[in-house]
């Protein structure tokens, strides 16, 4: 079975930003994992951008353990928005993005890959409409039961 | 067999015209030849839609009771500062305006998240805009404070009027130092780290008229989704320029300011734009139709992207210390294929210039033309031409003492 690779939005509760739930990802589902960035939120929270590769089962084994253990998982790509509505397709962000999540189609528009952010927000100011935004939520706004929505995606 | 713009609006109102992009027109031009082409094709629009700084809106908002005399007092509009140096109750805002509060570059790169492209673009949307004034009374004009919401529908005239707006061709922009820096051509990365332009290429409305044989002071357009008119040449009009063999100039060169009527426009064709550590500014779109009246002006428009060009410049040292030079010609094409060589390495190139919206715009143009409701204009006055001696001069210093 081929490898796969999914990045994903972690919250970590303040009970869990203590203990060590990263490392069994590797031990116990075979997982090799990235991590693009890291917080500890100003409520004690903790905020991780990861991306995990392995084959499909275990990453599903992977992501259900952390939901397991208390561990809000959410797709990256809910939190890395373009409003194709704004955005008026100059193309001032492909040239900074270092992941080549926006490319510039043969006709001059401007794509957005979503598997292929990490997030790094380069594109956020260099645009001049401003039609990217990046929020996490759990950093700003409380996502916790009874608040928000977490947006995932099953 | 010269055509004039009288006998291509006499089809137009038949609806007989055949209306063509500049992108079109490349095509014909290369297939058919430019004679076939004057002689098939009797207009061909273009379009751009980019950053112009130099943008702007006045209006008059009414007189309050009692009288109040805004000119010669301060006026905010959303809390970013407007010109109040006219009659008691006309207002002009400028792009790149800013609120007084607003910290620009005190810690760098400044954000510049609204200024007065995005106030001229809430007003063209119909937001409601906080109107505040402070200024000495009179006794004909007795108030002296006013804060007052107002909207687009609310005011008497509102002009959009942009004292240099399409750039005909710009410079490629690059950073030789070792350190990121924040311009109005984007975020240049450090050690040729990217290049980026501001055209539309092929669709750009002057590439397409290169010697303004047919734009002059009176042509109609497309300005910000509605109908505008080339007023005057624009600031820093530089016809002299050096020109390639099709005409085409090889450096930035002429430019047109513009004027419409604000409340005939549409928010997506009038962006307010913010420039990290630059500034804001407004994004306009323009739009102009060139009638085809011989083979001259059917090879001009024919010109494909692989036959414009422009100058590399350096913004870390050169731009900023006005050291002329270029590090190389490229053409758009070249620029537009993603990777550009420039001293012997590749380097990624960046758009500023939205080629989707410059399409849309001459495409939009063209079905205004070809529904019999957008006449072509015989300018009424010509600008300013290439042996002109028309030149944009740099400033001649004369420190003035303190």
């Amino acid at each position: 079975m081929n490898a796969t690779s999914r990045r994903v939005v972690l919250h970590f509760p303040r009970d869990l930003v203590g203990r060590s739930i990263v490392c069994r990802l590797v031990k116990e589902h075979d997982l090799e994992f990235n991590i693009l960035r890291a917080n500890v939120t100003p409520r004690e929270e903790g905020l991780m951008v990861i991306e995990l590769s392995g084959s499909p089962d275990d990453l599903d084994s992977g992501i259900a353990f952390l939901e397991r253990t208390g561990v809000k998982t959410q797709p990256l790509t809910h939190d890395v928005k373009r409003d194709e509505e704004r955005c008026t397709q100059c193309g001032a962000c492909v040239v900074m993005c270092p992941s080549g999540a926006l490319l510039k189609e043969a006709d001059g528009s401007v794509v957005f890959d979503g598997e292929s952010c990490i997030a790094c927000e380069l594109c956020v100011k260099a645009c001049p409409p401003r039609a990217i935004e990046v929020h996490f939520p759990g950093l700003y706004e409380d996502v916790w039961p009874g608040n928000g929505d977490n947006g995932r995606e099953k | 067999m010269a055509k004039t713009i009288e006998e291509i609006n006499e089809r137009i109102k038949k609806g007989e015209a055949v209306v063509v992009t500049a992108e079109e027109m490349t095509e014909i031009v290369r297939s058919d030849g430019a004679g076939a082409a004057a002689k098939k094709v009797d207009v061909v629009t273009t379009g751009t839609f980019g950053p112009m700084c130099s943008s702007a809106a006045y209006f008059n908002v009414g007189h309050s009771k009692p009288r109040i005399k805004i000119g010669g007092g301060t006026v905010l509009l959303n809390g970013v500062e407007a010109y109040a140096g006219l009659a008691a109750v006309d207002v002009f805002i400028g792009a790149t305006a800013l609120p007084p509060s607003d910290p620009r570059n005190a810690v760098h790169p400044g954000e510049f998240a609204y200024g007065g492209g995005h106030v001229i673009e809430d007003l063209v949307a119909g937001k409601d805009l906080r109107l505040s004034v402070r200024t000495y009374g009179t006794d004909c004009y007795p108030r002296k404070e006013l804060d007052t919401y107002i909207s687009l529908a609310d005011l008497n005239e509102a002009v959009l009027f942009n004292p240099r707006n399409a750039y005909q061709n710009y410079n490629c922009a690059v950073n030789l130092s070792d350190e990121t820096i924040y311009t109005y051509m984007g975020v240049l990365k450090a050690g040729l780290g990217n290049a980026n332009y501001c055209s539309a290429g092929a669709l750009s409305p002057l590439l397409n008229d290169p010697l303004y044989r047919t734009t002059g002071i009176g042509t109609r357009i497309f300005l910000g989704g509605g109908v505008g008119y080339v007023a005057w040449h624009g600031t820093q009009h530089a016809p002299g320029v050096k020109r390639g063999e099709n005409g085409t100039p090889l450096a930035p060169s002429g430019t047109l300011a513009l004027i419409g009527d604000l409340k005939g426009m549409k928010p997506g064709w009038l962006v307010g734009s913010s420039f990290l550590g630059y500034g804001s500014t407004l994004t306009v779109g323009v739009g102009i139709p060139i009638p085809v009246l011989d083979e001259e002006v059917a090879a001009w428009t024919g010109v494909g992207e692989d036959e414009l060009f422009t100058q590399v410049v350096d913004y870390s040292d050169s731009y900023p210390n006005l050291v002329p030079g270029s590090l190389g010609q490229v053409s758009y094409a070249e620029l537009r294929s993603g990777t550009v060589e420039i001293r012997g390495r590749k380097v990624p190139t960046g758009s500023l210039s939205s080629i989707p919206k410059a399409r849309e715009i001459a495409s939009t143009l063209k079905s205004w033309i070809e529904s019999g409701d957008f006449l072509l204009t015989e300018p009424v006055a010509g600008l300013p031409c290439a042996d002109s001696g028309h030149e944009f001069r740099m400033l001649n210093e004369r420190v003035a003492s303190v």
